[in-house]
């Protein structure tokens, strides 16, 4: 169990501003993200993009200004539970005195006196093809990631997709399954050449099947899956023998567990107090993309806010005696001191 | 302004007012139009927009671009008049332009 004053939920660029803002407070942080790396949509969905409305940056890209907050609360030192989701959180204070108990998919537990919720759009998980019937092949046949290799060992597996994670499995399964077949919409993938070439040459000596259409029907029975149909451009069908499918098709937001805590979402956010940024259950806050208020605007700048906000009351419930003096960077040596300047 | 009409995948329509110079994606979220989710807000990042351009309008819409193309991959049900709508743009050119929504998004 990790002891902490804020668990934070979701490390994109509202969830990494909080740290800074609670830092100053002498308030220590851990973040949980479920993806395997910091930044969030930025990181994820654009980090190449400019962005033209973060104040005093005329124009930086998503990575640019993950990597500037990543250097801004370094003095903080953060502590980062990545590619893990939480899944259960458990009230176990007053509203005076908040606790909570926090679980994550990993198993990582934390005690943490205060929740903040920056998940944005929700986590992202992988994207499920509209196939009829494929939630009844899911965890058994149908897998969107693989934890343990030995699982897929002799067995004729079909991968769908033409980027890095399908070219990837496609080459590291290949040694141990039986039979693999990749299925793409098109003859074109975008992953690494030197992984299509592999592909293709194992293709050409005939040690794997590339077919290039798109999974239209899935055939088995008790959740085993036993063949797939795979449809051509041109219309034409075939069945292909498989017992395990893998569908490579990215990721997209889903709000998950959030749902069952009790915060009265509305559709979808989490409602949300403007002047402290704490939700309907004392302790728990939320922040960003996740939140909703009258006259929101899901902007980066606007999280920051939040965050800031959202501090000054997280301080009441972490230093309950403790009375808090509002404080500049530029003119107090006791922050400057904290950002290691001083 | 121009007029768009979108069609969801059970074959209810909607024809709405287009800005020139705005994306039919755009058009389609200003307008509460379901079936375009565009979760990455037009940054051609997560096709979630999208659509099927009808067979009439293929050629004043144009073809996809590669990187237009290499997003399609993670599209569903993906035809040869898949766009992406975000990156349609409005031009007087596609006054009456007609696009159909698939089943699923993301």
């Amino acid at each position: 169990m990790i002891t902490t004053d804020v668990l934070i939920i979701g490390a994109g660029p509202v969830g990494l501003f909080a740290v800074f803002e609670l830092g100053l407070l002498d308030i220590k942080a851990h973040l949980v993200d479920i993806l395997p790396k910091r930044g969030g949509q930025c990181a994820e969905l654009y980090p190449e993009k400019p962005i033209y409305d973060i104040p005093g940056f005329p124009i930086i890209t998503g990575q640019g200004l993950i990597d500037n907050l990543e250097t801004q609360i370094a003095p903080f030192n953060p502590q980062y539970h990545l590619g893990e989701m939480v899944t259960s959180l458990v009230s176990r204070g007053t509203p005076e005195a908040p606790r909570f108990e926090v679980t994550t998919d990993a198993g990582t537990q934390f005690d943490a006196k205060v929740v903040i919720i920056a998940a944005g759009g929700g986590s992202f998980q992988p994207k499920k093809p509209p196939i009829a019937g494929i939630e009844a092949y899911e965890g058994h046949s149908v897998h969107y990631a693989v934890r343990k290799m030995e699982s897929m060992r002799g067995k004729n597996i079909m991968i769908v997709g033409g980027g890095d994670s399908a070219l990837d499995w496609t080459l590291n399964l290949k040694p141990i399954a039986k039979r693999i077949t990749l299925v793409h919409r098109r003859d074109v993938f975008r992953a690494a050449p030197h992984s299509v070439n592999a592909m293709r040459s194992w293709v050409a000596e005939g040690a794997m099947d590339l077919i290039i259409g798109q999974v239209t029907g899935l055939d088995g029975a008790d959740g085993v899956l036993s063949s797939a149909v795979v449809r051509s451009d041109d219309g034409t069908e075939q069945k292909i023998a498989c017992d395990a499918l893998m569908p490579f098709f990215g990721l997209t937001m889903k709000l998950g567990p959030i749902a069952e805590w009790g915060l009265n979402l509305h559709e979808n956010l989490v409602p949300a107090d403007t002047g402290t940024f704490e939700t309907s259950v004392p302790g728990i806050f939320a922040i960003g993309d996740i939140n909703s208020y009258p006259g929101k605007l899901k902007l980066i700048l606007s999280g920051f806010h939040e965050g800031a906000l959202a501090a000054q009351k997280v301080h009441r419930y972490v230093y309950p005696d403790k009375k808090l003096a509002f404080q500049y960077t530029t003119s107090s040596t006791s922050l400057q001191r904290k950002l290691g300047v001083a | 302004m121009v007029d768009i009409t979108f069609t969801d995948a059970k074959g209810t329509s909607r024809t709405v007012k287009a800005e020139v110079g705005a994306t039919v994606m755009e058009t389609a979220i200003r307008n509460s139009v379901p079936g375009i989710d565009a979760e990455c807000g037009g940054a051609c990042s997560c096709a979630t927009c999208h659509v099927y351009v009808d067979e009439a309008w293929l050629a004043a819409v144009g073809p996809a671009e590669q990187m237009e193309e290499d997003m399609l991959d993670f599209a569903f049900e993906v035809r040869p008049n898949s766009r992406l709508s975000c990156q349609i743009k409005v031009t007087e050119a596609l006054d009456g332009l007609k696009v159909t929504t698939p089943s699923k998004q993301g």
